[in-house]
């Protein structure tokens, strides 16, 4: 049962980084409409730009904080100059410019920083709990207290602040709110801002267990989506219950059932959601997607 | 005569085309003529991606893994049961591995296995509009190495299937490269001429008429399920000859020789190419072949720039052509013969109008 209870915890923790990501991916889906296939290289470059800072002598949570800040600077950016031209064409040509940045961001990422695996400090100290028996690392723990006081913060943000009320009213309808005089362009560039922090968080906290190249994002990321997937594409409450599920399922699956194994750990959660999606294509929580044709 | 002309145009591109590739052996290097069949491979599997993608608007993030599906396919079937044993794995009995074939007929049963996988991953993805198709075919991708890796019984796990380069057949007074590069292309030719017929027919009018709107195709009576799979099967059997092809050529499969970035890149060359037009597709395939030699070394100006550098030029490239370009080369070459033919239109009839009466 103790080895049970940890291995839900060290599942939470990861679960915490999808979380967070798969946040993302549902923020820019709700704004733009489109699945973000470079939030991952997003997130892995703003963690370069963390470990640049760290590198120069920043200790690490004035590093923390400036990334955050250059990643919202970043991600508005990349919705100005690359997303804002292509909003109004078809789907497919902007989840093919999303690709290119993929494509872009991973070589300019190796580019840069070199192909060579580096280590990432930790800002939580490598030690653990024992509480009842069960030992529970705080390097975890850490993690998902970071990882969930980010989504709180967002929540916030999006429940108390008029800011926070207008975005939601742009993801909602941007007609009618560019009619009563929003700006959605600036609204939307928020928004990517926003989904870049979220992914940097996610990608600082995964670094030190991952270790930091340029490919770090990958796996995360194909989590991430099938969190958001599993939680319903459109829905940020299911982006983080999806997530946390994902951690912990994938991490029991791999301890207790031999035939998955460490290897497959990746098939069997993706084929646990095409099962699901199989019965439920809009996901736990997402909603039915009524046309009008 | 005049409104026949853009076919026998078209047609006069193709013989011309199918004669530089069947000279160029000629003029090339063992190396150089490596790099050539993998523009035919490349092409093979690009022409399968441009019929589900471009011409049926479904993603597919997952066509290297389809590759690999193939080229694992051929691999086995070439070593058979007495193979595998050599390399002392053990695959399970029920497997109809056979005791070793000739590689060149292991193409198109490679082709039927991927099509017939392409068929299964296809009907869930019925069900997964747009993204999610992305996301399922790219989780696809993605899961494909770690797979091959875990039934290392049958697969070789890590260190892959080594193969032998086949013979020169018939007692060709010909080297094993210059068979092969023939083997590749006269194999795309088959292939293109397949799709070609495809996308003019029925089939293609049906694919064509989903994409343009899944709801006004169900209405007119095209059941949109069935052509749909049906475009995953046709597109998953090229991309599995194409890697039939690649695991012949190379005479090696390991999980690492279909990555992720393969996947990527072989969208991205298809959109590069032309989405829904199948003669963009060579010039896609050459892009993806030689864009990452010349860009880490340019020609004509002195530099050596970082192995990145092809992924930044890809992705850059990729986004130009998305925001300039939307048709991909062949739209600029549809477009560049358009302006032609409005050029020459407007010369004739200048010299037909009377002139001018001049008063000086």
């Amino acid at each position: 049962m103790a080895d049970f209870l940890q291995q839900v915890v060290s599942g939470l923790a990861s679960g915490a980084i999808f979380a967070s990501l798969a946040l993302a991916l549902v923020l820019i889906y709700r704004s733009t409409d489109v699945v973000n296939f470079a939030q991952g290289e997003m997130a892995t470059f703003a963690t370069y730009i963390a470990w640049s800072l760290m590198d120069h002598g920043m200790s690490y949570w004035p590093a923390f904080m400036l990334t955050l800040v250059l990643a919202f600077l970043g991600g508005a950016a990349i919705e100005r100059t690359l997303i804002r031209p292509v909003e109004h064409r078809p789907e497919i040509a902007i989840v093919i410019v999303t690709i290119g940045l993929l494509i872009a961001l991973n070589g300019l990422t190796g580019w840069i920083w070199g192909a060579q695996v580096k280590a990432f400090d930790s800002p939580f100290p490598n030690e653990t709990w024992e509480v009842g028996g069960v030992v529970i690392s705080q390097q975890d723990v850490g993690v998902l207290v970071v990882c969930l006081v980010t989504v709180a913060a967002l929540w916030a943000f999006f429940r108390f602040t008029t800011l926070g009320l207008v975005m939601r009213a742009v993801a909602n309808n941007p007609t009618s709110s560019r009619l009563v005089g929003v700006r959605v362009g600036l609204m939307l560039a928020i928004g990517w801002g926003l989904a870049s922090v979220l992914g940097a968080v996610a990608g600082m906290m995964a670094a030190p267990t991952l270790f930091l190249d340029p490919t770090m994002m990958l796996i995360v990321l194909i989590y991430a989506f099938a969190a958001a997937v599993l939680g319903g594409i459109d829905s940020p409450v299911g982006a983080v219950v999806g997530g946390l599920v994902l951690g912990v399922l994938i991490n029991l699956l791999g301890a207790y059932v031999d035939f998955v194994g460490s290897e497959l750990r990746l098939p069997t959660a993706l084929f646990v959601l095409l099962v699901v999606l199989m019965i439920r294509p809009q996901g736990l929580f997402g909603h039915v997607a009524v046309r009008r044709v | 005569m005049i409104r026949r002309l853009p076919t026998l145009i078209n047609f006069g591109a193709f013989v011309a085309i199918a004669i530089v590739i069947a000279l160029l052996p000629r003029f090339m290097g063992e190396f150089r003529l490596s790099q050539f069949t993998f523009v035919a491979l490349y092409f093979i599997a690009l022409l399968g991606l441009n019929i589900l993608t471009g011409y049926n608007g479904q993603i597919s993030l997952g066509h290297g893994a389809f590759m690999g599906i193939g080229a694992y396919v051929s691999a086995l079937l070439t070593l058979g049961r007495p193979g595998l044993e050599l390399y002392q794995l053990d695959p399970p009995g029920w497997l109809p591995l056979g005791d070793g074939m000739t590689p060149v007929f292991t193409i198109p049963l490679a082709g039927l296995v991927t099509g017939l996988i392409g068929l299964i991953v296809g009907i869930p993805a019925l069900r997964l509009a747009g993204v999610s198709l992305a996301l399922a075919t790219f989780a696809l991708a993605v899961s494909l190495p770690t797979i091959a890796k875990r039934f290392d019984q049958v697969t070789g796990g890590g260190g892959g299937l080594s193969l032998l380069l086949p013979e020169t057949p018939f007692g060709w007074d010909i080297s094993t490269r210059h068979w092969l590069y023939y083997e590749a292309w006269v194999t795309a030719g088959i292939m293109f001429v397949f799709a070609w017929m495809m996308v003019r027919g029925r089939l293609g009018r049906a694919w064509r008429s989903i994409r343009d709107g899944e709801v006004a195709a169900a209405s007119s009576g095209v059941n949109p399920a069935l052509y749909k799979t049906l475009a995953f099967g046709v597109s998953s059997f090229y991309a599995g000859v194409a890697g039939a092809l690649l695991a012949i050529e190379v005479a090696f499969v390991n999980p690492d020789t279909f990555p992720v970035g393969l996947s990527i890149l072989l969208l991205a060359s298809c959109v590069i190419g032309g989405l829904g037009a199948l003669s963009g597709t060579l010039f896609g395939a050459l892009v993806l072949e030689f864009l990452p030699v010349y860009s880490e070394s340019p020609p004509l100006i002195d530099a050596e720039f970082s192995n990145q550098a092809p992924s930044v030029v890809f992705g850059a490239l990729l986004i130009i052509i998305v925001f300039l370009l939307p048709g991909g080369f062949a739209g600029l070459v549809r477009k560049l013969g358009m302006w032609i033919n409005r050029a020459i239109a407007r010369a004739t009839t200048r010299r037909t109008a009377p002139a001018p009466a001049s008063d000086s």
